[in-house]
């Protein structure tokens, strides 16, 4: 499973840092980080689907 | 006090009145009609003002800064008194590019990693407000969570964050009313009654004598080499005080509005307690307080209708939580709820910058609750009275005590 980050969509929710800190941190503004390169690493797939799925500002994509 | 009386709406798709009690206590079923039969409505109340009812606009509107200004975020009569960019409380009534620099410098202090050490005396003053609530009460007896509980919590949490005293807690709640609830109706006070008046005090005080605290903070910080004008530095802090309070109160009484109606979702939290901060934002998202608000600075068409310049226009993110496009079963709560892509905290670059705050606010409200409060049953659903304005939750909030466990 792929998953894409847009910077300049994230707005500081951290909504999805919340749910899968596995996979996003936050910076020193609480803007997201992807801690990944885009694959994500197995047994993390239902939390990259949550962290896509509420995303209030469309910002996170899983695809695979 | 009202200083005008108000014409009963009798159409809420050409003549609503946020502040009427009639939408105050039933805003959800309003927002069902419109969004039906009228999606963006428009009343002639304010100057004119419209009210998007669907997520698509009210998003669209949340994302254009080109078109909607926020010099002035709280609809009423009076016209906001500082032009753009900057506006009377940066960041909130910002734009860009002033917006992002005002921003900017108060995110670090609300990010998730620095709200965290507010986790325990926030939790401490809950324990402290339930020993006080329940002092000499037993089963049977009824309690307000609304003034008994949920109003002192952020009082006291901001109050520790801008480090002055606690006790100043009911003065904060006076000035909120005055300018959130009933915006342009009150009668005239003494200037040393006034939020401005307090604060302009208490940051001389900090002058003085600075101090860790929030207020010292902003002294502190610069723009460019410069340091923060003080309209810059009291209107920021007027609006953390006002941002903070209200609407995280709304958020935790609502939330247990809920809960004293449904023994199921008390029972379900109570036995999967690692459910609860997925439960919190479906709680955001059936019972978000806010409703902001912006300036037409051009005239623009959305929705289906022309938005002319000057017009104000509502955004109410609780009706955008609630649109069955954007939300199966949309009038529901659904605690375990997967797909939540709630705005009860905004969209935008205006995103709440309190989020993290309210949000462990609101955890720790709740779970301190459930905690020393298992059972509980409202005690009167006719006495409940919910806000009128732009923050909506329970001002009076009676409930029965249960068996405690």
């Amino acid at each position: 499973m792929r998953i894409r980050f847009d910077r300049d969509a994230c707005q500081g929710h951290n909504r999805c840092y919340l749910l899968a800190p596995e996979l996003f941190d936050v910076d020193d503004e609480g803007y997201a980080v992807l801690r990944t390169d885009g694959e994500v690493p197995e047994g993390l797939e239902r939390k990259a689907q949550l962290a896509a799925d509420n995303c209030p500002e469309y910002a996170i994509t899983v695809e695979g | 006090m009202e200083a005008q009386a108000r014409c009963p709406v009798t159409d809420w798709a050409t003549d609503f009145d946020h502040t009427d009690e009639e939408y105050a206590a039933r805003a959800p079923e309003i927002w069902a009609q419109l969004r039906q039969e009228c999606p963006v409505a428009h009343s002639p109340r304010f100057g004119g003002t419209w009210l998007p009812t669907r997520h698509a606009d009210v998003s669209a509107i949340a994302h254009d800064t080109e078109h909607f200004s926020s010099r002035g975020v709280i609809v009423s009569v009076f016209e906001p008194s500082e032009p753009a960019p900057v506006g009377y409380a940066p960041p909130i009534t910002s734009d860009p590019p002033f917006h992002e620099v005002a921003r900017r410098l108060l995110l670090p202090a609300f990010s998730p990693k620095a709200i965290r050490p507010l986790e325990e005396p926030t939790r401490r003053f809950c324990g402290e407000l339930l020993d006080d609530l329940l002092d000499g009460t037993g089963d049977g007896d009824v309690v307000d969570a609304a003034t008994g509980y949920a109003q002192h919590i952020p009082v006291r949490v901001i109050a520790h964050m801008l480090g002055v005293p606690t006790s100043d807690g009911d003065r904060f709640r006076v000035f909120i009313h005055r300018i959130l609830e009933t915006a342009g109706q009150n009668d005239p006070v003494a200037p040393e009654d006034t939020l401005t008046w307090y604060l302009a005090e208490k940051i001389a005080e900090r002058r003085e004598q600075p101090a860790d605290d929030l207020i010292s903070f902003l002294l502190d910080a610069e723009i460019d080499g410069q340091p923060l004008s003080d309209d810059h530095v009291l209107g920021t802090v007027a609006l953390l005080l006002l941002a903070g309070i209200d609407t995280t109160w709304s958020a935790i009484g609502a939330t247990l509005w809920h809960l004293a109606q449904h023994p199921e979702h008390r029972r379900r939290l109570r036995d999967e307690p690692e459910l609860l901060p997925i439960a919190i934002e479906e709680f955001l998202r059936a019972y978000a307080p806010v409703t902001m608000a912006r300036k037409v600075a051009k005239d623009v068409e959305l929705g289906g209708v022309t938005m002319r310049e000057g017009d104000w226009v509502l955004l109410p993110f609780p009706a955008a939580n609630r649109d069955p496009e954007v939300f199966e079963r949309a009038d529901e709560v659904v605690l375990d709820r997967e797909r939540n892509r709630h705005a009860a905290f905004g969209l935008g670059i205006h995103r709440c910058l309190g989020s993290n705050l309210a949000r462990m606010e609101l955890t720790v409200a709740v779970r301190e609750w459930l905690e020393r409060i298992p059972e509980f049953e409202l005690a009167d659903p006719d006495a409940v009275r919910w806000s009128t304005g732009q923050v909506r939750g329970p001002r009076t909030l009676p409930v029965r005590l249960g068996r405690s466990s």
